[in-house]
């Protein structure tokens, strides 16, 4: 393999992992709860929903929990932690040139195959992460570090998972020939 | 003590900014150790590059031994820091789903959204996606209630579950923690050789 560029260049993940490991802690100790991902875009979409559906949220329970009547789905810490996000990602990927619009896939397959099989490994990862009540950050990291059980049983789940269907779908990732 | 109260300590648009502040941290790392690349995170499915694992799992035993640290040393009170409660099945049932996810769309909600902070069209693909799932879930819902709330065990800890004192457990995920690195390490080394691919 040819040396990479800076662009290609990244922490050493046991770097990446103590430093996330003592934000999450920091996080802890500030606020009492861990990190979170997911939940911050369902109370996106639910403010979306408000706006153009308000009866329809009203009457739904799940959604009216979050935004029935005069209550702001977006009055909630993790909407500014995802926020912040989208920040970080970008300053860190912009210092290192990695910010540009490019399709990041398996060199067997088409950036437009890639693009179909992202948007429906999104659709269930969403579906998803809703059933669990939380994604790799919320359940995985932070249940998993303050020793929940529940948590730790989701992330064999999802490790399970991902290696059940990786064989049948390896086309995707597989290094080769390019398309 | 902490938890801290946030709201009180700094006022709420205080900790609007503690909250941002926090986030920016948690996509720089990310986007640091190459989470924003879908290629390098389905990579873990197929042991050639195990930086996923390596990552979650050395910030879960820090944060773990820190949390419980602090706690024994009173600067910390566990019983007040939030436990995510346990629904037993649906935990393992969304779990599942995810993972197909995961390795059909190379990224998770937050790495996703890392991935499109630097423009990477597959994570916004991938963004887009896991939009309609999340509207799809609030939809339907209503159709398996029951489900979705059965196997409910509250603040179930490993401790409590186990029956054992929590130091137990921690000692003994930090060496399974090791033991998984080294042999995940090893296995990848037998199959493809060299260091991971980065």
């Amino acid at each position: 393999m040819a040396q990479p560029s800076k662009r290609d260049r990244y922490w050493d993940p046991f770097i990446a992992g103590t430093l996330l490991g003592v934000l999450l802690f920091v996080t802890f100790l500030l606020t009492g709860h861990g990190l979170g991902s997911s939940g911050g875009v369902n109370r996106v979409l639910v403010a979306l929903e408000d706006l153009v559906v308000p009866r329809h949220v009203d009457t739904t329970p799940y959604l009216a929990e979050l935004a029935g009547g005069e209550r702001n789905p977006l009055d909630h810490w993790i909407v500014w932690q995802v926020a912040g996000i989208l920040v970080g990602g970008f300053v860190s990927g912009w210092l290192r040139g990695r910010v540009r619009i490019e399709t990041r896939h398996g060199p067997q397959i088409t950036p437009q195959r890639r693009w179909a099989f992202a948007f429906f490994g999104g659709i269930l990862m969403g579906y998803g992460a809703r059933m669990a009540r939380g994604c790799t950050s919320g359940q995985a990291l932070s249940g998993g570090a303050v020793l929940s059980a529940g948590s730790w049983a989701f992330m064999l789940a999802v490790f399970a998972g991902g290696y059940l269907l990786a064989w049948f779908v390896r086309r995707l990732w597989q290094p080769g020939a390019d398309a | 003590m902490g938890p801290w109260e946030l709201n009180i300590e700094f006022g709420r648009i205080g900790a609007a900014l503690v909250y941002l502040l926090i986030g920016f941290a948690f996509g720089f790392i990310l986007e640091s150790a190459g989470f924003g690349d879908g290629r390098r995170l389905a990579a873990q499915f197929y042991w050639r590059d195990l930086t996923v694992i390596k990552v979650i799992l050395t910030a879960i035993l820090v944060a773990m031994v820190l949390i419980f640290w602090s706690t024994a040393l009173g600067w910390l009170d566990y019983d007040r820091v939030w436990v995510n409660p346990t629904y037993l099945w649906p935990g393992i049932l969304g779990g599942l789903i995810m993972g197909l996810g995961f390795v059909l769309g190379g990224f998770c909600p937050g790495t996703s959204l890392v991935g499109a902070s630097t423009l990477k069209l597959d994570a916004i693909w991938f963004v887009a996606g896991t939009a309609i799932g999340i509207l799809g879930f609030g939809e339907t819902v209503s159709l398996f209630n029951d489900f979705w709330h059965s196997s409910y065990l509250g603040r179930l800890t490993l401790q409590d579950w186990i029956g054992v004192p929590a130091g137990f457990v921690i000692l003994g995920l930090v060496a399974s923690g090791i033991v998984v690195f080294w042999l995940a390490e090893r296995l990848r080394r037998r199959i493809y050789g060299g260091t991971d691919e980065h």
